[in-house]
């Protein structure tokens, strides 16, 4: 499938968006508000900016933009439309517990707020991740390791940015406690993604060229003649060929940045405090480009049935 | 709406004969002229009259080689459209309703001015039968001349799909394959008309005629049956001098 720019940074930015107000939401809501109120808001500030930013790069998606708001119809049956009610639902809490920390209002209904957050936002990365763990053509993207994928490493990416945010904007005492949760995430996160790439190699799923014609089983099927002489959608949408080259290497630079660097500079950062402020930056954009390389991934190495068609001889397109 | 008909009175499809399709493109063409100007067009090409022409169009055939298990070698064509499926994914997955499949005769359609171009449902069709409009950036696709076979402005004998209209081996025959005594649905009965990768589990309405065995011996051919003895020779309708010469020869 190819990887579009616009939809690899609308699931890198509003993931990474979702998780941190999934973590602040949890630290909020179970009393951590104290610790800085200022962060609390610069943090629901960047995860609310992640997830706008995301929601507007995934318009660029669309042929036609600017009939989005149609998209909001159809949520009885369409998991994209799920997606979107839920994304423009998920702004009531945001505004909710900015107001509530602004305005002063009373610790209960400012928990209230950010507990919702967590549901919240944890259900619009659900339906992101169910539009694409409910295409029976693309078998790597029909199966179980999808969702858990979607989650771990939003998981993972939203605690390193709110983690890295409170050591560089507010300079957060040192508490060897929050890297090592950190570092449970990420870890998690790469297990998650290890799991799920060893599923897709084991499972390359398809379907037999012979019965994609109605032919006997067994018969040998080779193409002889393309049905066009151009490229059409069909190819450049679903006929991307470079990453199963690269593919081996590009997965292990992936968890390389995903866990490997980010824990090299969270015990640089344990063992010299004053390193604490470029290794948290560099575990944030680490992670980040990460993501954005296993989304990449995600699309780059995920084969469309229709393939079946134009090179029925085997996996080459 | 997105909500599949549970079940339609008619079911209008193809079913494609494998056995005499060509590969002419001829339906191709016919579909590409008629659904230019038609309710759900136009479909216009990038670059159309330029080096690289690229635009949606409706039906793709494809060329194959073929050798079948009994080692039996043959060409193969074959015409890929919508198959207007029955549990069809492109239309639930479709988040603005544009995408939607008729209560009465089950023909899946795509509203040009609802459509917001996001291609899911391109994704979610295993058949490749769904094309981005690169003008109009909306997605196209069979609409089973959903404009012609109506049409009453339109000669009876036209009210056809014009691919079915334009097959010069009349490979392409429309009808209703609800109905177990049309036209097509005795074609498809008689001649094991399949559904296409019923195990993906769409229900396909179209069906595809697979090609008659091959007659790859002389003799099923109307050719002399003793063509097929290696060399032709015939000892017993041979004369006594060839037969000499044969058996002379043969040692």
């Amino acid at each position: 499938m190819h990887p579009a720019a616009s939809v690899i940074a609308f699931t890198t930015l509003s993931g990474a968006g979702y998780g941190l107000l999934v973590w602040l939401g949890l630290l909020v809501g179970f009393g951590q508000a104290g610790r800085s109120p200022a962060l609390v808001l610069t943090a629901l500030l960047l995860g609310a900016a992640l997830v706008a930013a995301g929601l507007l790069a995934s318009l660029a998606h669309l042929g036609r933009p600017e009939r989005a708001w149609r998209a909001f119809s159809q949520w009885r049956s369409s998991w994209l439309s799920r997606e979107g009610v839920a994304a423009l639902a998920g702004f009531v809490p945001i505004l909710g517990l900015g107001w509530a920390v602004l305005a002063g209002a009373g610790p209960a209904l400012r928990d209230a707020f950010a507990l919702a957050l967590v549901p919240a936002s944890l259900l619009t990365l659900v339906c992101t991740a169910r539009i694409y763990d409910t295409l029976r053509p693309i078998p790597a993207w029909h199966n179980r390791w999808v969702l858990p994928g979607f989650l771990a490493l939003a998981a993972a990416s939203g605690g390193a940015l709110l983690w890295a945010l409170g050591v560089l904007a507010f300079a957060l005492p040192p508490h060897r406690g929050d890297g090592v949760v950190l570092l449970v995430l990420l870890a998690l996160a790469a297990a998650v993604k290890w799991a799920y790439w060893r599923h897709i190699d084991r499972h390359p799923g398809g379907v037999d060229p012979a019965a994609a014609l109605a032919l006997p089983a067994g018969s040998a099927v080779r193409s002889f003649e393309a049905p066009h002489t151009e490229a059409n959608f069909l190819l450049r949408e679903m006929g991307f060929a470079l990453a199963r080259k690269h593919g081996a290497r590009l997965r292990r630079l992936c968890l390389v940045l995903l866990v490997v660097l980010p824990a090299l500079a969270l015990a640089l950062a344990w063992a010299w405090p004053w390193l604490r402020p470029p290794a948290a930056a560099l575990v944030a954009g680490s992670v980040l480009v990460a993501c954005a390389l296993e989304r990449w991934l995600f699309f780059a190495q995920a084969r469309h049935l229709v393939m079946t068609w134009y090179a029925p001889q085997g996996p080459g397109v | 709406m997105t909500a599949l008909p549970a079940a339609t009175p008619k079911k209008l499809g193809l079913v494609i004969d494998l056995d005499t399709c060509v590969g002419c493109h001829a339906c191709a063409v016919a579909c590409k002229q008629w659904n230019d100007i038609g309710e759900w067009g136009p479909l216009p090409d990038v670059d159309g009259s330029g080096p690289r022409p690229e635009g949606a169009w409706l039906n793709r055939v494809h060329s194959y080689d073929v050798t079948t298990p009994d080692g039996t070698g043959m060409t193969l064509h074959f015409p890929r459209s919508c198959l207007h499926c029955e549990d069809a994914a492109c239309v639930t997955v479709c988040p603005t309703g544009a995408s939607h499949k008729r209560a009465d005769d089950g023909i899946v359609l795509v509203d040009p001015d609802t459509c917001i171009g996001c291609k899911l449902c391109a994704w979610a069709c295993p058949y490749g039968a769904r094309e981005l409009d690169p003008v109009q950036k909306t997605m196209k696709k069979c609409t089973l001349c959903a404009d012609r076979i109506y049409n009453v402005d339109l000669a009876p004998e036209d009210r056809q799909p014009a691919c079915v209209q334009a097959c010069p081996t009349r490979a392409r025959h429309f009808g209703d394959l609800a109905d177990p005594e049309s036209a097509v649905s005795r074609l498809v009965a008689e001649r094991d008309g399949q559904a296409l990768l019923p195990e993906l589990g769409y229900r396909p309405v179209n069906r595809y005629l697979p090609p008659r065995p091959r007659r790859n011996k002389a003799g099923d051919t109307g050719a002399p049956a003793r063509l097929e003895d290696g060399h032709g020779f015939d000892a017993d309708r041979a004369s006594p001098l060839l037969r000499w010469l044969d058996r002379v020869l043969t040692r």
